[in-house]
């Protein structure tokens, strides 16, 4: 692989690291999450405070975890606290400014299902569940989401609300009282989509190199919107994605 | 108060009982759960934050009646197909699900640690799992009318953690990742802690828990028994079992075969895990 050839991953991942600033104190979700935040760490944004539900904050781990809670999270962290106190102090109080959470379906107005494919009570496929993303979703000042684009993972409607984006549409988040933004950015490995001001639906407004807009909204399952100054994603430096590799060990 | 782990199980986990053996990633305690599959204990109301390989284990062996929780995954590599198997198609037993996020879980634990019948917080609104967990409702607040999340304690029959130490008194002292369980140890009615090794005095670690031995019912010597998770300054944590038994658990019959070498027949870490 050439410097400048990458994979469909690669640029997801630099696209979301490149949402992240040194001035953020971040809630980082384990699996693209984390190789995310950490590579912004590593490039642009070396003083971004990470946080891992397990109660590492301020954590600057040398290796890629496998896990919210390895060793090395705790071993270089600014402290380690208890859960209560991660979800109660810090999380509910609306102190975290960026949310980063995955999905394994996604709606129209970024709500996210981890729970169930299918119905709750007759599942077709079980999956993990909840964990913090309920009110990571709710309390972070704003939630960027990644997730690979396909039919399949980006649906009109989740089966199951495990956690809240703009639920029906304008007004819903302030009808509920929800702290934060909520979704204010998706980032897949065909592009970017942010909520339109307006209608709160799910928008493209950024291609990766190489991607149509017609392969896009193939892999939607709904008629996407697309932003009238639609952008083209830079594609990720080289520096960029040998530091992405170095964590990766790709 | 020091006990063989046989007997501790054997003295304080009754089937029927509802029982918690947490740790967050860390300090696992896996061969105590490994134990209570081997004395055949069933029917349990089995509580975790964040049910993982050795829930999966003992959901698979059909321990388990009940599952109270908040994530269910193998951390880092997917889902738990014993679990799964057991919420799809009932296998060996149908398991029954009362489903949490994780700032529910740790304020039910922190309401059963303090004695008062429920927690509130600012949580799930707007989620379908207010509609399908009975055990979360709302609740106005008597001084300002916010409307907030009530749910109710968590207060196990018996709790079982893992930590690094304690002392011939039964004083126990866990270090690094120490997750919820000071909460789900002071939230139960008993505890068993299982630890890497007993010592003659403790020396203090920074950020360090220490339970009390009024509030632990019983110790068991148990080196290697977080293992595949790890103990802070004892051993790291085993990704590539955790990797590995999403293989094992995909197939019931590769399952059963697991439990008959590494449960059944005391092979490691079971092993690990038994006073000599």
């Amino acid at each position: 692989m050439t410097a400048t050839a990458y994979t469909a991953d690669e640029i997801m991942t630099v696209a979301a690291a490149r949402s992240l600033t040194s001035d953020m104190a971040c809630f980082v979700g384990i699996g693209l999450p984390s190789t995310a935040a950490n590579l912004a760490r590593r490039t642009h944004a070396p003083d971004l405070w990470m946080i891992y539900e397990s109660g590492t904050l301020g954590t600057e781990p040398d290796t890629l975890p496998l896990s919210i809670g390895d060793g090395v999270l705790a071993d270089t962290a600014d402290t380690v606290v208890s859960v209560p106190e991660i979800f109660n102090y810090w999380l509910q109080p609306g102190r975290i400014d960026v949310g980063f959470l995955g999905a394994a379906q996604i709606d129209r107005y970024a709500n996210i299902n981890t729970t169930v494919i299918g119905d709750y009570a007759d599942p077709k496929v079980r999956l993990p569940g909840a964990g913090g993303a309920p009110e990571i979703a709710a309390s972070c000042r704003e939630v960027i989401v990644i997730v690979r684009q396909s039919r399949r993972a980006f649906v009109d409607k989740v089966d199951f609300v495990t956690s809240v984006g703009h639920g029906g549409g304008p007004g819903d988040r302030e009808r509920l009282g929800l702290l934060g933004k909520g979704p204010t950015r998706v980032i897949t490995d065909l592009g970017i989509l942010e909520p339109d001001p307006n209608t709160r639906e799910l928008t493209l407004v950024s291609v990766h190199p190489g991607t149509t807009v017609a392969d896009v909204r193939a892999a939607t399952g709904w008629d996407l919107a697309v932003a009238p100054d639609l952008a083209a994603t830079e594609a990720p430096t080289a520096s960029e994605l040998s530091v992405l590799r170095s964590l990766t060990g790709a | 108060m020091i006990v063989p782990l046989d007997e501790g199980i054997r003295e304080l986990v009754h089937d029927g009982d509802t029982v918690a053996l947490e740790g967050f990633t860390h300090l696992i305690p896996v061969a105590a759960g490994h134990e209570i599959i081997r004395q055949g204990r069933h029917d349990l109301t089995l509580a975790r934050m964040t049910p993982d390989v050795v829930y999966d284990q003992m959901i698979g062996a059909g321990c388990a009646r009940k599952l109270v929780f908040s994530w269910g995954g193998n951390p880092g590599v997917g889902s738990l197909h014993r679990f799964r198997d057991a919420i799809q198609n009932g296998w060996p037993v149908p398991l029954e699900i009362e489903e949490h996020s994780h700032a529910g879980m740790a304020n039910r634990y922190a309401a059963g640690a303090s004695g008062v019948p429920f927690a509130v917080l600012r949580g799930y609104v707007g989620t379908d799992l207010m509609g399908q967990t009975a055990s979360i409702k709302t609740i106005d607040c008597p001084f300002t009318g916010e409307r907030l999340t009530a749910v109710p304690a968590l207060n196990p029959d018996v709790t079982i953690v893992h930590a690094q130490r304690a002392d011939r008194a039964g004083n126990v002292q866990l270090w690094g990742i120490t997750g919820v369980q000071k909460e789900a140890a002071l939230a139960a009615r008993r505890t068993l802690v299982t630890v890497e090794e007993v010592v003659d005095e403790l020396e203090p670690v920074p950020g360090q828990v220490l339970l009390p031995s009024r509030v632990v019912t019983a110790v068991a010597e148990a080196p290697g028994g977080a293992r595949p998770s790890y103990a802070h300054g004892y051993y790291i944590r085993d990704n590539s079992a955790y990797q590995e038994w999403d293989a094992i658990s995909r197939d019931r019959d590769a399952f059963e075969r697991w439990l008959e070498s590494d449960v059944y027949g005391g092979a490691r870490p079971a092993r690990e895990g038994r006073i000599p």
